[in-house]
């Protein structure tokens, strides 16, 4: 019972000393809102660099070209020998004859010619195209599918894949990184602004403290009035990031210069986003003036 | 029985200073006491040990049973909820009314509402205040606000009441107006009353139990002391 009085009581006295302490509630407010703006566009560019990355990764094909005598059966051991390895995530079978059809379609000079092709003669060969799971192991993979018995070529754009494998990794470090510290400065900058309004009221955390208020029932309607602060200044990023990101999205018709670079569509990306900004408001907030508080609640 | 227990107390400051050589004396249970001396004597030190400010080097301070110096920061509160204290600054919130500063030494202990209602009401009226209630501390002349200070001590039913020179900043009127409200929360409520002061006049006028300090020593412990007996 009187643990809810209190709670009621803390919560009021929350809201009551935002009002009371207007102007540095705004000064908290706008710096929270400020740095959480920069939050949340880092983490809608951060993540869809990183869908960008994905989308490409996932487009990397090993095909492999199996010897002219393979038989029938042979394509269907060999396709269950490559699906043990490890690193597989798809294996679709191309044979010959699937390949003629497809390049027949292709252009009228192959059909013209391939049409003379009597039906069990066809020069062309059966394939296999894989997709792996984690590219980065692609040589390896590669590496184990040569050795098969009737594998011949095996070609998954050596070398261009190996670069753009850097690449990725080097843009997915930077803006992690980016993330990391524009997260670190804002929870300091937020910190800061708090403790600088919880310094004007020492007076009234020492008056507590000479009434026999606890440590805890001191620090608890701080804690909540930097929750209350959070909150209040992730409504402006908020709409911000989803105003904005849609906007962006439709203007550029959710892709960035070519098709490759295709957005993350904004259901439900810009919630997700809007929610990972008000945790880090409501957190930072909390965690703020919690700090700033214990600074004085020492004898 | 000694409310007040204070047995070969120590007190060294962390920047080499000692306020207080051994200092042993004991408070009865609804005593008015004053303790004076000039400054630098260790009464205000005194004072702060009493309520656990600070803490003494060495010694034991027992106060209705407890070990005071013994608590731990953490403990303080549990202290502080039976005392109240009153200082020379009056340290009220500018921003409550005279209501709400009386009725934040009950709000913050979790207190229910109708209980805090009746008992902030009673302690305003004992001081004196009831027609400015709802004004605010900067409304009020020194005296008035000293007033609140003092209801707010006393609203939690402490069972001992410390005064760091309550007077301090008061004209000699004023100054026996707030004597006067002590004097009568001693005798209606039995509280125990420390008192550090420095007015000669009223010690002389009161004759109350009168400690004195020098130089962080006990130099004398009259029953009905006056000031002027003593070699401050």
């Amino acid at each position: 019972m009187k643990l809810f009085r209190m709670f009621g009581r803390n919560i009021r006295d929350a809201f009551k000393s935002v009002g009371r302490n207007f102007s540095l509630s705004i000064a908290s407010i706008s710096c929270i809102s400020i740095t959480l703006i920069v939050v949340g566009l880092s983490l809608l560019i951060s993540y869809n660099v990183n869908n960008f990355t994905e989308t490409i990764k996932k487009d990397v094909t090993i095909v492999v070209f199996l010897s002219q005598d393979t038989t029938e059966e042979e394509l269907g051991t060999i396709k269950d020998e490559i699906e043990k390895f490890d690193n597989i995530a798809s294996i679709v079978v191309k044979t010959k004859e699937e390949a003629k059809k497809e390049m027949m379609l292709e252009s009228e000079i192959f059909e013209a010619t391939m049409n003379t092709w009597p039906e069990e003669d066809n020069p062309l060969r059966d394939s296999y195209l894989i997709k792996v799971d984690d590219i980065e192991k692609i040589n390896e993979t590669v590496e184990l599918i040569k050795k098969i018995e009737k594998v011949e070529v095996v070609d998954y754009g050596e070398g261009m894949v190996e670069q753009l494998i850097d690449a990725f990794k080097l843009v997915q470090r930077i803006t992690l990184v980016i993330v990391i510290i524009l997260i670190v400065v804002t929870i300091f900058l937020i910190v800061n602004t708090i403790k600088l309004t919880i310094f004007s009221r020492k007076r009234e955390i020492s008056i507590m403290r000479l009434v026999g208020a606890s440590n805890l029932s001191i620090k608890i309607p701080f804690v909540i009035e930097g929750m209350l602060i959070g909150t209040l200044g992730s409504i402006i990023p908020i709409v911000v990031t989803i105003y904005g990101y849609v906007a962006f999205y439709d203007k550029f018709n959710g892709q960035v210069f070519s098709p490759l670079f295709k957005l993350v569509a904004p259901e439900p990306f810009i919630y997700i986003v809007s929610a990972i900004v008000l945790v880090i408001g409501i957190i930072v907030g909390m965690f703020g003036s919690g700090r700033a508080v214990r600074k004085y609640l020492k004898v | 029985m000694d409310f007040i227990d204070i047995k070969h107390v120590n007190k060294v400051y962390k920047n080499g200073v000692t306020a207080i050589y051994d200092l042993s004396l004991k408070i009865k249970k609804g005593d008015f006491v004053f303790v004076i001396g000039g400054s630098g004597s260790g009464k205000s030190t005194l004072i702060k040990m009493l309520y656990r400010e600070e803490r003494p080097t060495s010694g034991e301070i027992f106060l209705g049973g407890l070990n005071v110096a013994k608590l731990r920061n953490s403990k303080v509160y549990k202290l502080r909820r039976k005392l109240g204290i009153v200082f020379q600054d009056y340290r009220l919130l500018p921003k409550l009314t005279v209501y709400e500063n009386v009725a934040f030494a009950l709000e913050v202990i979790g207190a229910k509402k109708d209980e805090i209602k009746a008992k902030t009401l009673k302690a305003i009226d004992l001081v004196g205040l009831k027609a400015k209630t709802r004004n605010y501390p900067t409304e009020l002349s020194g005296g008035e606000q000293q007033r609140v200070a003092i209801a707010r001590a006393i609203v939690n039913n402490p069972r001992l009441l410390i005064c760091d020179e309550p007077t301090g900043n008061l004209d000699p009127d004023m100054s026996k107006d707030i004597v006067k409200v002590l004097d009568t929360i001693n005798k209606e409520m039995g509280t125990t009353i420390v008192m550090a002061t420095h007015d000669r006049e009223i010690v002389n006028d009161m004759k109350k139990h009168v400690i004195a300090l020098k130089d962080g020593r006990l130099v004398k412990d009259f029953e009905k002391g006056t000031y002027d007996n003593e070699v401050v």
